[in-house]
C-alpha cells in the first residue's frame, strides 16, 4: 500500500471542509446540540430523582458514546458520497489508486472529523453538565475503540450500498446508526429486549460497550471477555465490510456500473 | 457493404507500413497500448468484439464510428473501469488485468463525460491527482502545468465555474500530470468553440511529440480528425471496420471525404451478422 494516495484522499477531504463552512459546522453542530438537549433531560430527571440516582454519566455518557459511533460511521459514508455527488468515480478509479488506499484514506477522514465531535461533545458534556468519565477509568479508551471499529465497519457497509444501488440509496444509508439503536441497548439493559432482539443484540458490537458500560457506572463486576468479544466481533465486520466493498466494486467494473454510475444507470 | 478489417493489432500488417509516411518499427517494442482480440458483452448484447489494435509513441490513433458504436466501452476498458469478457490489454508493456496500478499509473485520460471536481479549485484539483498518481515534487509540477495551460490566473477558482474551455484545459492539465506514456482522450474538443478547440489540437498534437507518448483519440469532427490523428480505426457494431491514414482512407475508398466514408460506414451493415452472445 501507498501512501501517497491515501493521503490524497484525506486532502481531499481537507480541501473540501476548508473551503465550505456546510461541511465543517455538522461535524460538531449535531452532537453539540444533542449533548446540549440530553444534558437538561438529565439535570431534569435527576432534580426528579431528588439525588437517589445520577443520570448524567448513564444517560448523558450513553448519548456521548453514540453520537461518537455515529460520527465515524457518518465520516466514512459522507467522505464516500463527496465523489458520488461530484461524479468522480471515473477520473478517481482510472488511476493507479487501490480499494484499500482509497478505504483507509476514507477512515482517516472520517477519524479526523469525528475527533472534532468528540472534544466538543466532551468539553460541553464535562464543562457545562458535569459529565466525568473518571469513574469509567481507562475503559474509555477500549470502549471507543470497539464503537470506531463497528463505525468504520458500518461506513463501509453503507459505502458499498450506495455504490451497488445507486445515488439515490444514500436515504437508505443515513438511518443506519437508528435502525440499530434498539437492538444494542444505548439506554436499557439488554436485559429489557426481547429474546429475538437480545440475539441481534449480542452480535452488535456496541451492546458489549454499553452493558460494560452501565456495569462499571453501577459499582458492579465488568467482564472484561465480554468487551473483547465486543472488539472481536467489530475487528470481523471490518473484514467483512472491506470483502463486501470490494465485491461490489468488482460487480461494478464488471457490469459496467462504476463507468456510467449514475442515478438513472444503477437502479 | 464493407467487410470487418482483418486485424488492425499487432498480429497483422500495421497501417503504419502502408507507406503512409510513419515509422514501420517492430510494433510490439513501440507499442505504449496494445489490445488483442477485446470483447464485452452484456447479457444477451454484445458491445465490442474481436478489438485488436496497438497505439505508438508520438502516434495520435484516432477511434472513430457512429454513436454506440463501442468506443467509450473500449476506452472504458482500457482505463480500467469495465472489464472485458475477453481479450487482454497492456499499457506499457503492464497486463492490466495482473497488475491494475501498476498499468494505470502509466496512462491517464480526459473525457467531455468525467469532469475534474467542481467543488475543488484548479491548484486544489491537480494537487488531488498529482497525490494520486504518486508525483515526485508534485508542487513544482503543478506550477509548470498551470503556465503550461495557461490557468495561472485560474489556480484558485472552483472548477465547477470554469468555461468550457478552460474546463478542457485544467482535464488536460490533469491528463498529463503523471507524464503518461499513454493518454486516452474522449471528444477533448467536444463544446468548444472553433478557436478554442483548434489551440486545444495544437496542444494536444504538440504533447504527442514532446512527450513521447502514444494518443487514442475519439471524436465526431472529421475535419479534426484529419488534422491531428496519424491513424483511424473505425469502429461499428463493435468491430473495427477499418483502419489506416485518415488522409487516404476516403480515397481508397471511393468517397470525397472523410465524413463521408463515416457516413457511409455508419449507414452500412456488417458483411456478417453481428453475433449475439449466447
Amino acid at each position: 500500500m501507498r501512501l501517497k494516495p491515501v493521503a490524497a484522499i484525506l486532502l481531499r477531504q481537507f480541501y473540501l471542509i476548508r473551503g465550505s463552512p456546510v461541511r465543517s459546522l455538522p461535524m460538531f453542530a449535531w452532537v453539540a446540540i444533542d449533548i446540549v438537549v440530553w444534558g437538561f433531560i438529565t439535570r431534569y430527571l435527576n432534580s426528579m430523582a431528588a439525588g437517589r440516582f445520577n443520570y448524567v454519566p448513564s444517560l448523558l455518557g450513553a448519548v456521548l458514546l453514540w453520537d461518537f459511533f455515529t460520527r465515524i460511521m457518518q465520516g466514512v459514508s459522507t467522505a464516500f458520497l463527496e465523489d458520488v455527488w461530484s461524479r468522480n468515480f471515473l477520473n478517481l478509479f482510472a488511476t493507479p489508486l487501490t480499494i484499500a488506499e482509497y478505504i483507509l484514506g476514507l477512515v482517516i477522514t472520517s477519524v479526523g472529523t469525528s475527533a472534532v465531535g468528540l472534544v466538543v461533545m466532551l468539553v460541553l458534556a464535562t464543562a457545562v453538565f458535569g459529565l466525568s468519565f473518571f469513574s469509567l477509568g481507562a475503559l474509555l479508551v477500549p470502549f471507543l475503540l470497539v464503537l470506531f471499529g463497528f463505525g468504520v465497519a458500518l461506513g463501509i457497509l453503507a459505502s458499498a450500498l450506495v455504490l451497488r444501488l445507486g445515488p439515490a440509496s444514500e436515504w437508505l444509508v443515513w438511518p443506519l446508526p437508528a435502525l440499530l439503536s434498539p437492538f444494542v441497548g444505548v439506554f436499557y439493559p439488554l436485559a429489557t429486549l426481547p429474546r429475538w432482539m437480545q440475539g441481534v443484540g449480542h452480535l452488535l458490537p456496541p451492546s458489549y460497550v454499553f452493558e460494560g458500560m452501565r456495569a462499571v457506572l453501577a459499582g458492579q463486576p465488568f467482564s472484561p471477555a465480554s468487551l473483547a468479544v465486543g472488539a472481536a466481533i467489530a475487528a470481523l465486520d471490518i473484514l467483512l465490510a472491506g470483502y463486501f466493498f470490494a465485491r461490489v466494486f468488482r460487480y461494478a467494473i464488471r457490469t459496467g456500473l462504476l463507468a456510467r454510475y449514475s442515478a438513472e444507470s444503477a437502479a | 457493404m464493407y467487410a470487418r478489417a482483418p486485424d488492425a493489432g499487432p498480429h497483422s500488417q500495421h497501417p503504419l507500413d502502408d507507406g503512409t509516411g510513419h515509422p514501420a518499427a517492430a510494433p510490439a517494442a513501440r507499442a505504449v497500448l496494445s489490445v488483442a482480440g477485446l470483447r464485452k458483452s452484456y447479457s444477451q448484447v454484445v458491445a465490442v468484439q474481436g478489438v485488436s489494435f496497438d497505439v505508438h509513441r508520438r502516434e495520435v490513433v484516432g477511434l472513430l464510428g457512429p454513436n454506440g458504436a463501442g468506443k467509450t466501452t473500449t476506452i472504458n476498458i482500457v482505463l480500467g473501469v469495465l472489464s472485458p469478457t475477453a481479450g487482454s490489454v497492456h499499457i506499457g508493456g503492464v497486463d492490466l488485468a495482473v497488475d491494475r496500478a501498476r498499468a494505470l499509473a502509466l496512462a491517464n485520460f480526459s473525457a467531455v463525460y468525467a469532469p475534474l471536481p467542481g467543488n475543488l479549485t484548479v491548484t486544489e484539483n491537480l494537487r488531488f491527482f498529482g497525490l494520486v498518481y504518486g508525483i515526485p515534487q508534485l508542487g513544482r509540477r503543478v506550477g509548470e502545468l498551470l503556465r503550461q495551460f495557461d490557468l495561472e490566473r485560474l489556480r484558485d477558482t472552483k472548477c465547477g465555474l470554469l468555461s468550457s474551455g478552460e474546463q478542457t484545459r485544467v482535464a488536460l492539465a490533469k491528463a498529463v500530470l503523471n507524464q503518461p506514456r499513454l493518454l486516452l482522450l474522449d471528444e477533448p474538443t467536444a463544446s468548444l468553440d472553433p478557436a478554442a478547440a483548434q489551440t486545444i489540437r495544437a496542444r494536444i498534437r504538440s504533447l504527442a511529440v514532446d512527450t513521447d507518448c502514444g494518443i487514442l483519440w475519439t471524436s465526431h469532427n472529421m475535419y479534426e480528425v484529419e488534422a491531428v490523428c496519424d491513424r483511424v480505426l473505425f469502429l461499428s457494431h463493435g468491430r473495427i471496420l477499418l483502419a489506416g491514414d485518415p488522409r487516404r482512407l476516403p480515397r481508397e475508398h471511393g468517397v470525397a471525404t472523410l465524413e463521408e466514408l463515416f457516413i457511409r460506414l455508419a449507414r452500412e451493415p456488417l458483411t456478417e451478422p453481428l453475433e449475439r452472445a449466447g
